[in-house]
């Protein structure tokens, strides 16, 4: 099989988020992972590749020149090659990155299935997994939990609600959009950590794809911190009171109950 | 004026509650035209709850191109025809399990811009507020599109009454099926039956619950605290095997904005708070005095959740005698 995983390069979710002008953030400062969850869509190439015995597992980003750091920790993790597409901004709209993402894969192979996270951790888009099925002419299922491959056919699961699950059917080649549940992604290894360096990555940048121009259709104005909560009103003594102290201001003060 | 479409979800019979905050950003300042879109096993009971959140237009959506409840590539086809016909500027829907795939689905097929999980919407100058990374910052965004997308992020705008007069049309959409992806199965949980997204109250119990068992303590209490309530767990609950994936809150969980947030145990990580810092009012109660979610917490109690759960149950209890 033919496995290609995009995946993105985004600041952890534990850093702190130092915004710079308006508009952009301090990018030099914090630190920079694999976007959690396309781990679960690696991991899950990397055990259909080794449970088959053949086949190939391509990890595949859109990024700046330091998204090189999570082609080499997805190696780490089991891709056998990388493919950096190579572009200046953190805020590349979901449709332009599609676009860069086949151009990527289709000059590069055949693939039987993509896989993505469900969404990335920085600008939280739910979409661009969407846009390369569709640009891609394939059928797409996200936030996937369960995935079997038989015939030629993906049969996945997703949840719907309060834990229901839907079944769906759908021919290769396909893109999924993996979440938590669908695996336990695998730790590297010393070992792994350094074959990943010597393994191959193709470099190109984005405006050697010949993609068309697109004008920006989302316009980002502006980015400020999130104001955060402080001075929490601390409730003290008895339980039965500190309890229906708590339920009074809840209904009374806050109006929530 | 703009024409502002509503993709209504209905539950049970009834129109989702958490659908009105979405009618009422369609609403904006008044002067928009709304419709509602609904899809025809919802109709009857609809009418009058949506008229009464501003529906100018009820939109009944009939597909004779096959059946949209097993091809969400249909539905979404679908329904991209109707906002074709009624020549809408935007379509608003809620950010659920359902808004969050099918609107995708939508703006990939017509190739429109959509922003995902909006927790604020000014439609007179076509801006929106998100969050981006993990809930630590608020991005203002500017669509500059004749046509655009967007889901809003349940319960994060306050929704108001504004009663119209409404009118029904039927709309037969033509669209044909793809045929990529099809449902075969739905397999329904035996857990709870309020969608911890869709809760206006939640109540979570972290890694000291200690047991699955200790979940019927924060189910009962959830009882008490009335019918939109649902049971949260954190990472490292789940994690250790006490409480199913789909409870999960926070980063890899579920992100969630209820008006009432009891966190039962928790430490306060990022990650927990990336998933329900946009809650109305959080409540934390912990044993231990330095937990850092008693510094972003509207309320705290030091004190076991083993005593403060079953008293808070108990009181309600009594209150609602």
């Amino acid at each position: 099989m033919q496995i290609y995983v995009c995946v993105k390069h985004v600041p952890d979710t534990a850093a702190n988020i130092k915004i710079t002008g308006n508009d952009s953030f301090d990018d030099t400062t914090c630190k920079f992972v694999i976007n959690p969850y396309d781990e679960y869509g690696l991991e899950e190439a990397v055990q259909l590749v080794e449970k088959q015995g053949q086949g190939e597992v391509v990890a595949v980003t859109v990024g700046k020149e330091a998204a090189m750091a999570s082609i080499r920790s997805a190696m780490a993790l089991g891709a056998h090659r990388g493919i950096l597409v190579k572009t200046d901004s953190q805020f590349l709209s979901s449709t332009l990155t599609a676009r860069a993402l086949k151009a990527a894969i289709e000059q590069d192979g055949a693939p039987d299935i993509i896989f993505t996270g469900k969404g990335s951790v920085d600008t939280e888009g739910f979409q661009t997994q969407y846009r390369l099925a569709a640009a891609m002419d394939m059928a797409v299922v996200n936030e996937v939990v369960d995935l079997k491959i038989d015939n030629g056919q993906a049969i996945v699961e997703k949840e719907i609600g309060s834990g229901s699950r839907e079944v769906l059917k759908m021919k290769l080649p396909c893109v999924i959009g993996a979440t938590k549940g669908l695996n336990i992604p695998r730790y590297p290894k010393f070992p792994d950590i350094m074959k990943a360096k010597k393994k191959p990555v193709k470099e190109t940048d984005i405006a050697s794809l010949g993609l068309e121009s697109l004008p920006d259709r989302v316009e980002l104005l502006n980015l400020e911190a999130m104001p955060e909560r402080s001075d929490a009103k601390m409730l003290e003594g008895d339980v039965k009171e500190t309890v229906t102290e708590l339920i009074r201001i809840l209904k009374e003060d806050q109006k929530v109950l | 004026m703009a024409k502002v479409g509503v993709l209504i979800e209905i539950e049970n019979g009834e129109v989702k509650e958490t659908e009105f905050s979405v009618l009422t950003a369609a609403c904006g300042d008044g002067g928009n035209e709304v419709f509602a879109i609904v899809t025809p096993e919802n109709t009857d009971a609809a009418a009058s709850v949506l008229a009464e959140y501003g529906a100018n237009k009820i939109v009944h959506v009939v597909s004779q191109g096959g059946d949209i409840k097993v091809s969400p590539d249909l539905e979404a086809r679908v329904l991209a025809e109707a906002v074709k016909k009624f020549e809408l500027d935007m379509l608003l829907g809620l950010a659920s399990a359902k808004g969050r795939d099918l609107f995708a689905r939508m703006a990939a097929f017509m190739d429109v811009p959509l922003v995902s999980d909006c927790t604020g919407i000014d439609l007179d100058t076509k801006t929106v507020r998100k969050s981006h990374f993990s809930g630590k910052t608020v991005a203002t965004l500017k669509l500059e599109s004749e046509l655009f997308l967007c889901t809003i992020r349940p319960n994060a705008i306050e929704a108001r009454k504004t009663p119209v007069q409404t009118q029904t049309v039927i709309f037969e959409a033509l669209a044909a099926d793809p045929g990529l992806t099809k449902i075969i199965d739905v397999k329904e949980s035996a857990g709870g039956n309020v969608d911890l997204t869709e809760a206006s109250i939640i109540i979570t119990g972290g890694r000291p619950i200690d047991s699955s068992e200790n979940y019927k303590m924060l189910d009962e209490c959830a009882a008490q605290l009335g019918e939109s309530t649902a049971v949260g767990a954190s990472r490292a609950a789940v994690d250790a095997g006490f409480a199913p994936h789909s409870m999960q809150v926070g980063q890899t969980g579920k992100t969630v904005s209820p008006k009432l947030y009891i966190g039962c145990g928790l430490s306060g990580s990022v990650q927990h708070f990336a998933g329900m810092k946009t809650s109305k009012v959080i409540v934390a109660i912990n044993t231990d005095k330095d937990a850092p979610i008693f510094a972003k917490c509207d309320y705290g109690i030091i004190a076991d959740m083993f005593d403060v759960v079953p008293m808070l149950t108990q009181v309600l209890k009594e209150q609602g005698e």
